[in-house]
């Protein structure tokens, strides 16, 4: 019973790689990898386009959330008085219980028609996509950096405040560094999440199966591309659609890994 | 040089802009739909089954679907997350065997879950035959919110002071005795805690119970019957434009529900934690 989680991750693992990677082997990992024309009714599997609009999408997702995440982190650790994170803390909590769904429509009704009137574009583009989300990563930003700044003992703070620090200078100088390596890894789990998310992502991409040109442009990710087509799929279709499971279970793997280690490293 | 009180001033002010901002979009976000939703909430809405793909009616067979679908996950999942938890802390000390459990656990709360429905389309629906069906999605629901069980669990196990078992090992209960009368049961409202988180991201799933589950409207008759859940319902609705004002009324249905199983979530949690002073 208590194997249940790593045998259910072995088991996840083996039937995606069964069914992904004869296709990828059959098109040949570079060209599949790297191929820029995704046509499977044609027989033509590249999945680069989905592979840089995932990367994009990210990208954007951490220049939103990251900073605002980590303010809202030493927001609730160091500024805030307790009535004001009474409010606080169970609102965090609550973004993180709200489903993709819900953001997703959120990011159709009102981010898309905005970007579309003031911005030009189709509106449903990587910029939608980055903006939601940013905030969709929020929570796990936030409650992980806020662990990791309180973390740190009281007599870093008090040796900082009473060099004649400001709390400030404190803050930005001390605190912030020595809890380096918990929000690095807050970062990383919000980079897991942004690449995995799929429902709100269908909803505000665009879904254009082509490299996006500028922030404007509709861009398809990896995941989206399995939740669109999946449902009609069939042959050797479904099998690329299982092959770019496989690639998107490498890339999250290994940034979990990464984080696991990382928060290990600073445990021990 | 800007003095060092500048700086402190401009950057607190950064840090409070930003913490309400964030504060700002999250309400917005719920108000968008809450606004609109709300007032199209009635009895009706929730005893009435969708018509017309759901362009009318309302959305009982959703409820029904999300319910079993729910229900199927739960019953799965808590036994082996608290089965996990309980070899984890009682059973096993720090070493390799436990690293490696801990490891896979993490892991297992990483894949997203587009992944956890490739893996319940190929595992249950098509090698185990199962069909689109609630026993399918409610198995792929199980793995997915089985680490959120196993870590509540343990947390709730940790906290329960060491003097419990050394008191009911000096009594002479066994390992197995101390687990059931005296771990498990002061552990339960910190375990009932991680169902109900589990509850909540159950409900709000999409991505994996569309590949698993289906997308029927018709009320399920049995297991084996393929349903629509209430976040499926509102997707489908809001993503085929098949009609606004019903997904927003599904919207704010859908928030509603996650706000009352989150509510009482932290509620227990912050009672449990009180009693045992953890």
């Amino acid at each position: 019973m208590a194997f249940s989680s790593i045998s259910i991750l072995a088991l996840i693992a083996f039937f995606i790689f069964a069914q992904g990677v004869p296709l990828i082997w059959r098109v040949g990992p570079a060209s599949f990898l790297l191929g820029e024309r995704w046509f499977p009714s044609h027989g033509s599997f590249g999945i680069l386009p989905m592979i840089v609009g995932s990367f994009w999408v990210t990208l954007g997702a951490l220049i939103v959330g990251v900073p605002l995440g980590v303010a809202c982190a030493v927001f609730l650790c160091e500024l805030t008085p307790p009535s004001v994170s009474l409010v606080f803390r169970p609102t965090i909590q609550l973004l993180a219980a709200i489903p993709s769904v819900i953001y997703g429509f959120w990011g159709l009704i009102v981010l898309v028609p905005l970007i579309r009137n003031n911005l030009g574009g189709p509106g449903l583009s990587v910029l939608a996509g980055s903006l939601v989300l940013g905030i969709m990563i929020l929570p796990t930003i936030i409650s992980i950096s806020e662990d990791a700044l309180h973390a740190l003992p009281r007599t870093f703070k008090e040796g900082a405040l009473s060099l004649g620090a400001t709390h400030w200078q404190t803050i930005w100088r001390v605190l912030l560094p020595a809890a380096r390596s918990g929000i690095v890894a807050s970062v990383i789990l919000g980079m897991g999440r942004a690449v995995g998310e799929t429902m709100a992502m269908i909803m505000i991409l665009g879904n254009a199966a082509q490299m996006p040109r500028s922030i404007l442009d509709s861009a398809r990710t990896l995941t989206t591309n399995i939740g669109i087509e999946m449902g009609y799929a069939t042959g050797d279709h479904r099998q690329a659609l299982f092959a770019t499971g496989v690639v998107l279970f490498f890339i999250i793997m290994g940034l979990n890994t990464l984080a696991i280690v990382i928060s290990r490293r600073r445990r021990a | 040089m800007i003095s060092r009180y500048t700086s402190q001033r401009v950057g607190k002010g950064v840090v409070w802009v930003a913490a309400f901002s964030t504060l700002a979009v999250m309400i917005w976000i719920l108000l968008q739909v809450l606004v609109e939703g709300l007032p199209l909430l009635n009895l009706d809405f929730f005893m009435d089954s969708p018509r017309q793909m759901g362009r009318t009616g309302g959305i009982f067979s959703t409820i029904i679907g999300t319910l079993a679908l729910t229900a199927v996950a739960i019953v799965i999942a808590t036994p082996l997350g608290v089965g996990t938890a309980v070899y984890l802390r009682e059973y096993t000390r720090e070493s390799r065997v436990s690293r490696i459990i801990r490891f896979g656990t993490d892991c297992l709360a990483g894949v997203p879950s587009i992944i956890f429905g490739l893996f319940g389309f190929v595992f249950f629906v098509i090698l185990l035959r199962m069909g689109w069906s609630i026993l399918s999605g409610g198995l792929t629901l199980a793995a997915m919110i089985l680490p959120t069980i196993i870590c509540t669990a343990e947390e709730a196990i940790k906290a329960i002071p060491y003097s419990y078992r050394e008191v009911s090992f000096a009594l002479g209960g066994t390992r197995w005795q101390t687990v059931a009368k005296v771990i498990l049961p002061n552990a339960m409202p910190g375990i009932f805690t991680g169902v109900l988180l589990g509850v909540g991201r159950s409900v709000g799933e999409t991505a994996a119970i569309i590949l698993t589950a289906g997308s029927s409207l018709l009320i399920p008759t049995s297991l084996f019957s393929p349903t629509r859940t209430m976040s499926v319902h509102f997707y489908i609705l809001a993503r085929e434009g098949i009609s606004m004002e019903m997904a927003y009324a599904t919207g704010a249905a859908l928030i509603l529900m996650i706000l009352g199983i989150n509510t009482l979530a932290n509620w227990l949690l912050w009672r449990y934690f009180r009693k045992v002073g953890g």
